[in-house]
């Protein structure tokens, strides 16, 4: 019984296998972003709109967070705080994907949106599912595709589609500023010259993103090679033991938990690590948003800011301007440095949340 | 028990049912997270039974004909199919603990779905997968059962059941391991193993129905020697039975009536198990009693359970837990009660 069941987990893994290997940089090629069910409205009478999930959540408070009806997951009070009015008093309304919902169809047609928006990596499974709630509720229902590297086209076509077409063509034209120099740096420095990064997720740092993965697009960006290249690329994410990361050697450790990042400086299993010993372990702020993943949308432009000046010392004097400039215009958070934890940059920051 | 609830008139039992089933109908139309008033839905059925226009508002219409009734009736089909596949189980394997998943439909048809979702596969052919997995897992068991030639068959075919059920959920846990909890595929694929009313269309419904009628029928012609599969083998062959073609029927129908269910609604736990109990106390272990009992009961526990699962809490529970939920201490209740009785 065990041997068939490690055969069989053995056939998989050699199933997967061809999905490995480096990959470019993938931009969209199709004409729109868009996949449109049921009759859109013209943009001046979408007044109510429903964020199907996180991605989603997040473009829309960014470009239209007057019609936000709810959030799709609980928010933490550092979060809310930080984004303030209007969008710090929105509901938890839960999430719509297909059997993975958590907001009942009925609870959806009382809230009465002109609109239902769906943003990020897309598949069939997802796209049929957004079809079947346009035809059960009549509800009419946009899921805009696109990964970070189309950040800049997702926030122009929504923000036309939303009626925020200014503010949409403002927040593309700095999305696009910061993709090019990312661009630039990658240009510059082949694959094998790039830092070699170690993304480390969950408590114990110990899950991590495969190459070409949602969680790694920002570091693909900004030019960090991601030690974990010969996973699969269908999967996201992997767990990977402490001696795969001594076998790897990471230049760079990057995470999104302060907690992780305190303590394997001071974790003797991790002293041997490169990126230990030079203290090039690096947390990434979560507030409002994940910088390096979490929710997978715009909100890692700040992330691409971020790594570029720590992995590439682009823009390293200027980092705390430019971040809050980025704080500034896509979210509406002033004087973002005393109010947000762990954007002060250095060698590795606490955070608390 | 037996002997007790055997004597029972089943007259009033039905009755019982039927009015139970009757009440629970209506109220799964009547709650929902939508406010409609009872007003609103009856002048909305009755505009719909005469053809007249109600003059409500379109949401009442959507929320009212789109939504609670596709889900009423995949509420009682999938759990009339469940309720039926498992007694006729219980009945042939001459075990109260079966249930219809015992050879292997619900592990390959979760598997079946799983696969689907991790590929990002449109959601009909996710059903599709789901159904022919279910049917293939059971064709396999089938299969090795008919190769062993050694031992009691019935015993084959449940340890074969639970090895090959077994391997599929190892499959299953695999795919959850490598799905990526942020693109929402291992949320679907947790969902879909704990089964949901929720999303089922008037489409699905199309399909499934005559799958279902198609695999209720044989067991409702062969309801009166069902009961005869409950004696050895051989005192059945002796009473003129063919076993092995009849056990043969019946797999064929309950397979087909659960890989169904479950490709349309997920894995709903607990019905297949619990409903054909609560049927025999109260008319009795007749099959051919028991079967049209198992069916009401399973069919108003499901939209019952339903109802609890859209309205209980904020968000929409899955319906395996709360079947879980409501089935497991009605189970322990059964079991002290008939225990007093006896």
């Amino acid at each position: 019984m065990k041997r068939r069941t490690l055969l069989r987990a053995l056939a998989y893994a050699s199933l997967l296998a061809p999905f490995g290997g480096i990959r470019a940089i993938a931009q969209s090629t199709k004409p729109s972003l868009i996949t449109a069910f049921g009759h859109v409205p013209p943009p001046s009478d979408i007044k109510r709109i429903f964020a199907a999930g996180g991605p989603a959540s997040v473009l829309l408070a960014v470009l239209a967070p007057h019609k936000m009806l709810g959030w799709p997951s609980q928010m933490s009070s550092k979060v809310l705080d930080a984004l303030g009015s209007p969008l710090r008093d929105l509901p938890v309304l839960g999430r719509l994907s297909g059997r993975g919902s958590t907001i009942p169809t009925e609870t959806l047609l009382a809230l009465k949106p002109d609109l239902i928006l769906d943003a990020g990596s897309v598949d069939d499974t997802y796209l049929s599912t957004a079809q079947r709630v346009t035809e059960q509720t009549g509800i009419p229902y946009v899921v805009i595709e696109g990964r970070l590297a189309d950040s800049a086209r997702q926030l122009l076509e929504a923000g036309r589609l939303l009626g925020a077409e200014a503010r949409g063509n403002a927040l593309a034209d700095y999305a696009e500023e910061i993709l090019s120099s990312a661009a630039r740096v990658r240009k510059a420095i082949p694959l094998e010259k790039r830092p070699r990064v170690y993304y480390g997720r969950g408590q114990e740092g110990l899950e991590t993103g495969m190459v070409g993965s949602l969680h790694m697009e920002a570091i693909d960006i900004a030019g960090g090679y991601n030690v974990a290249a010969q996973g699969g690329e269908k999967i996201g994410i992997a767990r990977v033991s402490l001696e795969q990361i001594i076998g790897w050697a990471p230049e760079v450790i990057l995470t999104q938990d302060g907690n992780f990042a305190t303590r394997i400086l001071e974790d003797p299993l991790w002293r041997t690590i490169p990126a230990v010993q030079t203290k090039r372990v690096y947390c990434a702020p979560t507030i409002p948003f994940g910088w390096l993943d979490v929710p997978p949308s715009i909100n890692r432009l700040a992330g691409v800011i971020w790594l570029l000046a720590h992995l590439h010392s682009v823009g390293k004097d200027d980092l705390e301007r430019k971040t809050a400039e980025f704080n500034r215009l896509f979210y509406g958070i002033e004087h973002a440095s005393n109010t947000i934890p762990g954007l002060k940059t250095g060698g590795t920051q606490r955070r608390t949340q | 028990m037996s002997t007790k609830n055997a004597a029972l008139p089943p007259v009033p039992a039905y009755l019982f049912a039927l009015l139970g089933i009757v009440a629970i109908f209506m109220a799964a139309f009547a709650f929902g997270k939508y406010p409609i008033s009872i007003v609103d839905l009856l002048r909305s059925i009755f505009a719909r039974l005469t053809g007249a226009d109600a003059e409500l508002p379109e949401a009442i219409e959507i929320v009212i004909w789109n939504i609670r009734l596709p889900r009423i009736v995949a509420g009682m089909l999938i759990g009339a199919a469940l309720a039926a596949a498992g007694a006729a189980y219980q009945n042939m394997f001459r075990n109260p603990l079966v249930s219809p998943d015992i050879l292997g439909v619900s592990a390959g048809a979760g598997f079946g779905a799983t696969i689907g979702i991790f590929f990002g596969l449109p959601l009909t052919v996710i059903q599709v997968l789901a159904f022919v997995c279910g049917l293939a897992a059971v064709g396999v068991v089938y299969g090795v059962s008919g190769l062993v030639r050694r031992h009691d068959p019935v015993l084959v075919l449940v340890l074969a059941g639970i090895a090959v059920g077994t391997l599929l959920n190892a499959g299953v846990s695999l795919l959850k391991i490598l799905s990526d909890p942020h693109s929402q595929q291992l949320s679907n694929i947790v969902f879909w193993l704990l089964g949901s009313l929720n999303g089922v269309n008037s489409r699905d419904l199309a399909s499934a129905v005559p799958l279902v009628l198609i695999g209720l029928v044989p067991m409702i012609l062969l309801r009166w020697r069902v009961n005869l599969l409950s004696l050895p083998d051989e005192e059945a062959a002796a009473l003129g039975i063919e076993v092995a073609r009849l056990r043969m029927v019946l797999i064929i129908a309950a397979t087909l009536v659960t890989a169904t269910v479950v490709s349309i609604a997920g894995i709903v736990g607990w019905v297949g198990l619990v409903v054909p109990h609560a049927a025999r106390f109260l008319v009795g272990p007749n099959f051919s009693r028991l079967l049209p009992a198992s069916l009401l009961l399973g069919a108003g526990f499901v939209v019952g359970t339903d109802i609890l699962a859209r309205t209980l809490v904020v968000i929409e529970l899955p319906l395996g837990i709360v079947t879980a939920m409501v089935g497991a201490p009605f189970f322990l209740y059964l079991l002290a009660h008939t225990g007093k009785t006896e």
